[in-house]
């Protein structure tokens, strides 16, 4: 017998009441857009509950793809046979042997269908007593079992599956409105990205970009870190700033000691702009407290005075090593500690200001042409969109 | 002509060629320098990591290029040997490696190292057993290929991984260059370490190579300078050499059937060879599960390989004398031997190796030459 279903679990959802049709309608989309690749495979939703079915697609390459579904709680892989005593033993003896290094598990038996003829209880024995003397040396442990064997039997067919493989869990995405990601080149930005798609929102990103002061390569890194977070959130629009000027002036005009600051309020006006034109409600940053000067409680108050708009920092809670560790996971590290200079870093001042204030920053801010530079960025900022399935950059491989 | 060397190398196809030359015009770039230039050939080359990474199931960084088979080989041999020798001086092999892993190990040993040797059966089989036996606590690596390169024997490599997986602080070097493109080799499920490619092997170009490096496993470089492929292998890289390699893997999907079509020609030729011919020996494995269809090797005691190789070319056909690398030299196979054939039989062998463009009506053909060259010759050296 082979595996011919994935059986989908989606706990959160279950929560949603009202809004669960549309959430369910999203995952499904969101699903069937991850597995678009593999030809036959179907999803399908039989009383409640969703499949995919695997039509001899092999089951391996599908699994991993949806391990990068936000919205699954789970999923396992499920065996649909006929609701009779000897296939559903047969069945579960499977489950059994496909998971070899169990030690002890225990039969879940529901009947959905009150006509078949043995009771749950029954059924629980007499299934786990064909797998007990079929699939030495197994043993039963109905309290903590390390493999449970789940049957469900129901009318047309009984379904039987092991344990589940824990999904991402969260929403799907694009079920809670569109967020703007302030993307940089680090190791935070992405992650926080990363969190923000986990709560259901739809990505776009925006960059700035300073040549020839940060290098193509600084800009390459970054339309890498949005490729591999399509991975998660299907395709992302990436708003690339022409940032030089600003810099420039800033750098001639203002204090060193406020460079920065001065510079995260220029980005905040750029990015809300952008935001408000392409209909996000809220900007997200790789922010965390404390990890360096414009970190600060202080820092963060005078930055984001220029803007009203939700400015949402998924890693706050996190420390550096959390923020690693999910970096490496969603595999966005690799990427990130690649060498290259970004704007933070090329003008970064010898003694950055760690309690700068909104009065000084105003005052230095009024040296500069701040309504031109910030409209000519806008208007000059190049959108690339990515996808899931981007074509490669060269065609030699076809 | 009909060209049986393709254990030596192979034709590069005209796919390789035609993607090298426009890379060579239009890409020459060197991938580490900083300009738009450098980055797009910087780009192009990680393009290729990734379809080389793909196919042998691993990360992209995982992949060092080097400048062939041979320097594959020295580098994981050398660099576990140099990194780790702290930890024990201790190698094991087998009696069959090719010269690029069998030399490096001699050359270890004059250098203090300790190194065993495994036997191989008649056939040409390690046993998984022999390695268990083999290994101390001063062992640091197991070096072990894939496809032998004289006999077409395969190697246990699963097992071997599984037994070394027991075994956490030794390495496993699997020397994949007669196999890769042609044999599945899970190298997740074999557990294995490290892992050489040539691309002239598969239809792509000479001078160019890889090293599967599994990630957390560090090594000691041959070559030092610029820290070119994380610092493995210095030199700026063959940035056409590399792509040609990587349409070259891409090409080796285009062959579904090779395995299956070669093992029935390698059946009726044999068939019909033994049948026809007296004084004529198989070398290796004719199974179909430990032996790969497309390298044969036949002795013919009382001829010389030399002579029939070129009487055999004579008459159109290419084929070599134990592996190409040293046939220059009149020493019985140290393959041979080792799998108990006596100097006069491991003399007089040669082999055939097929690839992906060889046809059937070529082996009929060359059965057809076998059997009318073979007779004469052993009448005039008098063979009965």
């Amino acid at each position: 017998m082979k595996f011919d279903l994935i059986l989908l679990r989606y706990g959160e959802l279950a929560l949603k009441g009202k809004n669960k049709a549309a959430f369910e309608q999203k995952l499904i989309q969101n699903i069937r857009q991850q597995l678009i690749e593999f030809e036959a495979v179907r999803i399908t939703k039989e009383q409640g509950r969703l499949f995919v079915e695997l039509n001899g697609q092999e089951m391996e390459p599908v699994l991993e793809k949806l391990r990068d579904v936000f919205g699954l709680v789970g999923f396992s892989p499920a065996l649909r046979v006929e609701s009779k005593l000897e296939s559903l033993q047969q069945a579960a003896l499977q489950i059994v042997q496909h998971a070899p290094n169990k030690r002890t598990f225990k039969v879940i038996s529901k009947r959905a269908n009150k006509s078949f003829p043995i009771g749950s209880q029954e059924l629980n024995h007499q299934i786990g007593g064909y797998v007990l003397k079929n699939a030495q040396p197994i043993q039963v442990d109905v309290h903590y079992p390390e493999l449970f064997v789940h049957v469900e039997v129901r009318s047309k067919a009984s379904y039987v599956y092991g344990n589940d493989i824990v999904g991402l869990g969260g929403l799907p995405v694009g079920s809670s409105g569109k967020v703007l990601l302030l993307l940089s080149g680090g190791i935070d930005s992405p992650v926080a990205g990363f969190l923000a798609l986990k709560r259901g929102v739809e990505l776009q990103a925006i960059h700035f970009h300073s040549f020839p002061f940060t290098s193509e390569r600084a800009k390459q890194k970054v339309i890498d870190l949005a490729q591999i977070l399509t991975r998660f959130g299907g395709s992302i629009r990436l708003h690339i700033v022409p940032f030089t000027e600003i810099q420039t002036e800033i750098n001639k005009h203002c204090y060193e000691s406020y460079s920065i600051t001065i510079m995260r309020r220029i980005m905040l006006r750029i990015a809300e702009e952008i935001a408000k034109q392409n209909g996000a409600l809220a900007l997200v940053t790789g922010e965390s407290l404390g990890q360096v000067a414009s970190q600060t409680l202080e820092s963060m108050n005078t930055i984001n005075a220029v803007t009203n708009m939700p400015i949402l920092r998924p890693v706050v809670g996190m420390d550096k090593q959390e923020i690693m560790s999910l970096a490496k996971q969603i595999g966005t590290y690799e990427t990130s500690i690649l060498p290259y200079e970004d704007c933070c870093t090329v003008f970064l001042p010898k003694a950055p200001k760690t309690k700068p204030d909104q009065e000084t920053a105003e005052r230095q801010e009024a040296r500069l042409e701040m309504e031109r530079l910030v409209r000519e960025a806008v208007e000059g900022t190049e959108v690339m969109v990515l996808s899931a399935e981007q074509e490669d950059e060269f065609s030699y491989f076809e | 002509m009909i060209y049986l060397d393709n254990s030596a190398t192979t034709q590069t196809h005209p796919d390789v060629i035609s993607v090298m030359t426009d890379v060579m015009q239009n890409l020459y770039g060197n991938p580490s320098s900083l300009h738009k230039e450098g980055v797009k050939a910087e780009r192009l080359m990680e393009q290729a990591r990734k379809v080389i990474a793909k196919k042998l199931n691993c990360h992209p960084a995982e992949i060092i290029f080097t400048s062939g088979g041979t320097e594959a080989n020295n580098l994981a041999i050398k660099g576990v040997a140099e990194q780790l020798q702290h930890r024990g001086r201790h190698l094991i092999t087998s009696k069959i490696e090719h010269p690029s892993v069998y030399d490096v190990m001699r050359q270890l040993e004059q250098r203090g190292w300790k190194v065993t040797y495994l036997d191989v059966d008649q056939w040409g089989h390690i046993s998984v057993e022999s390695v268990e036996k083999a290994l101390t606590k001063e062992t640091v690596l197991v070096s072990i290929m894939h496809v032998n390169n004289e006999l077409g024997t395969i190697q246990p490599i699963a097992e071997i991984g599984q037994l070394l997986a027991k075994y956490p602080k030794v390495l496993f070097h699997v020397d994949a260059i007669q196999s890769f493109g042609k044999l599945q080799l899970a190298i997740d499920m074999a557990q294995v370490d490290l892992l050489s490619i040539s691309a002239h092997k598969f239809h792509g170009p000479k001078g160019i190579g890889a090293l599967y490096v599994k990630k957390n496993i560090q090594l000691a470089p041959l070559l030092v300078g610029g820290g070119q492929e994380q610092g493995l292998r210095s030199g700026t890289q063959n940035v056409p050499g590399i792509v040609g390699m990587a349409k070259a893997t891409m090409l080796t999907d285009r062959h579904p059937d090779f395995l299956q079509r070669s093992y029935e020609w390698k059946k009726a030729f044999l068939d019909n060879v033994t049948r026809n011919l007296d004084h004529i020996l198989i070398n290796g494995d004719t199974t179909t599960e430990k032996a790969v269809p497309y390298i044969i090797n036949l002795s013919f005691p009382g001829l010389k390989s030399e002579v029939l190789v070129h009487a055999l070319e004579n008459e159109g056909v290419m084929v070599s004398t134990k592996s190409a690398c040293s046939s220059k030299l009149e020493v019985p196979s140290r393959v041979l031997k080792a799998i108990g054939r006596k100097d006069q039989e491991a003399l007089s062998s040669i082999r055939i190796s097929m690839g992906y463009q060889t046809k059937q009506e070529e082996m009929e053909q060359l059965a057809q030459v076998l059997l009318q060259v073979v007779p004469k010759l052993q009448q005039v050296m008098k063979v009965r």
